[in-house]
């Protein structure tokens, strides 16, 4: 505690000699004492590290600073984003891309997992509702992401194991898997490619998009 | 007993079930069911322990806290609260509420200040500090916030602020602005304030220090906070660290000319 007292006073510290200047700091100089005040202020506590913020990765540093300025990434820096988490999509390794939509209803419904108030043995959750309506049965619903009401429906999967669905089932993958890959800066967590979900669970909530037997579909 | 009554209004509500929910809009019915607990706000304990708390000789040098200066000078506490976090000279540091109490409670009680921070929060000296931050946030209700940005450490924070407030980290790539950082949207029925402009008078930074009925417990500033990094998977903000004091310059400023309804109940 001693010692994280000491620091913030020297980020204090620090603050008041990038003020001093007639015209104010830098972005730079502010990105920099941003990212001091980070390291100072946020520790490990639990399961949560405090490198899963610090030593975030190239896309979230990207995405942050573009956010921050107000302004979107330029489109050849979204691109390379994009190519980037692509790239790094596991598909299914047994080439089973739908599991068991109950399972995956489940899964949607669960908001739980990875705080510092959870342990290794918490199950995730894909946190789903919590921005997208899906079963129109389930009212409490979030609206930060677009409906998935009759996402499968909508786009004519009456097979999904079918060549014409191949497209739309691919990219369904890699959006649940990667969110990332399709949009650079997308609000939507990474849940294959940050560990959220296993494989088995992303294809249960693909089955809960695209099977034509899920109530999403109906 | 408004304690009482405050309990069966929400035996009632649960009651209720989800069939009623369902008939109005979800806001409506939040709304309606804040409306009902206004007249029974259990912060009102809170106040009362806290203004006692200020008065009360304590610590090593069993001194009160009616000589702290929150930034309009020794014992002056009616209206501090809409102007903070600003800079202090005595410590060359920027504050908030629950930071600043911290620097009283050891400067004039002699009190440990890092070991209180230390505290989990609900525990020891840290329902001390919560009780006080509701007493002082009481005693500016109805006042609209305004925060200074005439020192140049006021102006870096609001900068670092911002930063922090667009971050994002952790297992699920969250930031604050990936829940409030947009108009009309919410997280299941919760409504989401858009923070990254004025949301308008007692919302988000001018609701806090609140009662959350849900959890039966009074939170400050600094744990709603700690709380929403939490629900973010982002790793622990030390309490009163320069990031969450940074995030509520941001915040404030933002906030600048909204009235605030702080202690507030929520559900």
């Amino acid at each position: 505690m001693k010692n994280s007292l000491k620091i913030t006073l020297s980020v204090s510290a620090a603050a008041a000699v990038v003020a001093g200047c007639a015209v104010g700091p830098s972005g730079v100089d502010l990105d920099r004492l941003t990212a001091d005040i980070v390291k100072a202020s946020f520790r490990d506590q639990g399961i949560v590290k405090a490198a899963s913020l610090i030593d975030t990765d190239e896309t979230n540093k990207a995405c942050s600073a573009a956010d921050a300025a107000g302004k979107p990434l330029d489109d050849a820096k979204a691109k390379a984003i994009e190519a980037m988490n692509l790239k790094a999509v596991k598909w299914p390794t047994d080439g089973k891309f739908l599991g068991d939509w109950k399972e995956g209803e489940k899964l949607a419904q669960s908001g739980r997992g990875l705080t510092w108030t959870d342990d290794a043995t918490t199950p995730n959750g894909g946190n789903c509702y919590n921005c997208h309506q899906i079963d129109k049965k389930e009212i409490s619903f979030g609206t930060i992401g677009p409906s998935l009401y009759n996402y499968g429906k909508l786009r004519g999967v009456a097979d999904p194991a079918s060549a014409a669905a191949k497209p739309i089932v691919e990219y369904t993958w890699g959006k649940v898997w990667n969110s990332k890959a399709y949009n650079a800066c997308s609000n939507m967590p990474r849940a294959g490619h940050m560990g959220i979900l296993t494989q088995a669970q992303v294809a249960d909530i693909m089955a809960l998009l695209l099977d034509p037997k899920s109530p999403v579909n109906q | 007993m408004r304690m009482t009554k405050t309990l069966s209004l929400i035996a009632m509500l649960s009651l209720a079930g989800t069939a009623a929910w369902a008939q109005k809009s979800a806001v409506q019915s939040i709304e309606e069911y804040r409306l009902m607990l206004q007249d029974g706000n259990p912060a009102d304990l809170f106040e009362a322990k806290g203004e006692a708390l200020w008065k009360q000789k304590r610590g090593p040098k069993n001194a009160s806290l009616e000589q702290c200066d929150l930034g309009k000078g020794p014992g002056v506490f009616k209206g501090a609260f809409v102007e903070l976090p600003r800079f202090f000279a005595d410590t060359n540091r920027v504050q908030d509420m629950e930071s600043r109490l911290l620097t009283c409670m050891e400067t004039l009680q002699g009190l440990n200040a890092a070991e209180i921070a230390k505290t989990p929060f609900g525990r020891g000296e840290q329902n001390n500090v919560t009780a006080l931050a509701t007493w002082l946030a009481a005693e500016s209700k109805d006042k609209k916030f305004n925060l200074s940005q005439s020192h140049a450490q006021e102006k870096v924070f609001y900068e670092v602020g911002k930063r922090l407030f667009f971050q994002r980290g952790g297992a699920h790539d969250f930031s604050c602005a990936s829940c409030h950082g947009q108009d009309n949207t919410r997280i299941r029925l919760q409504d989401l304030p858009n923070l990254t402009k004025n949301p308008g008078d007692g919302v988000g930074f001018a609701a806090w220090p609140a009662y959350r009925v849900s959890n039966g417990q009074m939170w400050g500033m600094q744990q709603r906070l700690n709380d929403c990094y939490r629900q973010q998977r982002f790793p622990y903000p030390g309490f009163g660290s320069d990031a969450t004091i940074a995030l509520g310059v941001y915040l404030g400023v933002n906030s600048k000319g909204s009235v605030s309804i702080a202690p507030a109940i929520k559900r």
